[in-house]
């Protein structure tokens, strides 16, 4: 059975406090260590970090393929973790270092600096149709728009015009693959994964730009 | 379903920490925690989900304890090489001073299982399955190294001073 002195751990408390001393800077560092051994030894199945832009925090997440996940704030960024813990790995730390391109080319991006993003992607969380139409949002040039139908014939499927709806809200890289360019055929837009104020924001950039 | 790794490091890595320093001290505290994680890190898909994550990571921590210390054993000129630590001896509230010189008095059943039942919080019984030795055993290992820190280690005066 057990007895209360098998959990009594405030009775020694006073001899150990000592123990917890620098601890913060210390753990700091550590986990940086961590981090950078475990991608140096491969199983850093999983990199994040989060990015202040114009339209939000947004978390960045990169397998050793490359840039695999984009989040807005609303879609819950310790959600979103988890959910990549389960369709790709729970090998997963904050690792700023492997997201440092992605970072440099955002921030030219929101700067208007840049009008494509060169980075390897890893689209393993789209299949099918919808990854169809990942592939073509990338061909949507800056500055313009495209309509659901539009996109539903470039990807195939001039009828799926609803499934181009379903596969820009659950686009798992907004903002890098253009899904906000996306627009009804009447120029109105639908729903947005990052909401209609971002969207705006990032449609008035590429028009000022 | 497994959480993602990062949050094992957060909830997990400042007990680890206070363990591998009660264990090996200064010195090796550091790359005691480090190889612990790696290795946690490199296993820990295969976790079972019901698993007691503390008590799985102490016991890799006691295995990485064990190597450093037999490495370091076998190169006992390398180790007199190595650079001091940062050495804030004489301040009552810092651990690589007084507590650890205390700590390393102990036998190392003895300073094992006060860090793992004090400082973990883990039942002797699993502690015992850790070290190797029976629930009485470790129950009385514990109590003998608190007992000899007692002596060794005495409380600051100043915290006494505060709380009569």
């Amino acid at each position: 059975m057990m007895t209360s002195a098998d959990f009594n751990t405030e009775d020694a408390g006073d001899l150990f406090a000592a123990l917890a001393t620098d601890e913060g800077e210390v753990l700091a560092r550590l986990h940086d260590r961590l981090a950078a051994a475990a991608q140096r030894d491969g199983v850093l199945d999983v990199g994040y970090r989060t990015l202040e832009t114009p339209v939000g925090t947004l978390l960045l997440a990169a397998t050793e393929q490359g840039l695999v996940r984009v989040a807005y704030p609303r879609e819950d960024h310790d959600a979103v973790l988890a959910k990549l813990g389960k369709a790709v790995s729970p090998r997963i730390l904050r690792a700023p270092e492997r997201l440092d391109e992605v970072c440099r080319q955002l921030e030219q991006y929101f700067g208007g600096g840049r009008t494509a993003f060169e980075l390897p992607l890893d689209l393993r969380l789209s299949t099918g149709f919808r990854r169809a139409v990942l592939g073509h949002l990338a061909e949507i040039g800056y500055g313009t728009t495209e309509s659901y139908a539009q996109v539903a014939v470039a990807a195939g499927s001039p009828k799926a015009v609803r499934a181009v709806g379903t596969a820009c809200a659950t686009n798992p890289l907004p903002v890098v693959l253009p899904c906000h360019r996306v627009l009804r055929s009447d120029g109105t837009a639908r729903g947005y994964v990052g909401g209609p104020e971002a969207r705006q924001t990032l449609l008035r950039l590429e028009r000022a730009a | 379903m497994l959480r993602p790794f990062e949050e094992i490091v957060a909830e997990h890595g400042p007990t680890v920490l206070r363990v591998c320093r009660a264990v090996v001290g200064p010195v090796d505290a550091e790359d005691a925690w480090s190889e612990t994680f790696l290795a946690a890190m490199r296993a820990y898909p295969e976790l079972p989900e019901s698993a007691n994550v503390e008590a799985w990571l102490v016991t890799i921590a006691h295995r990485k304890a064990i190597d450093i210390t037999r490495a370091r054993a076998r190169r006992p000129i390398a180790v007199a090489e190595l650079p001091e630590p940062p050495t804030r001896a004489g301040r009552k509230d810092d651990w690589d001073g007084e507590l650890w010189e205390a700590l390393r008095e102990l036998p190392d059943k003895q300073r094992t299982s006060v860090a793992y039942h004090y400082l973990a919080g883990l039942p002797y019984r699993e502690i015992a399955s850790i070290t190797g030795s029976s629930e009485d055993a470790a129950r009385r290992a514990a109590a003998d190294g608190i007992k000899k820190l007692r002596v060794s280690y005495p409380p600051a005066t100043s915290t006494k001073g505060a709380t009569r």
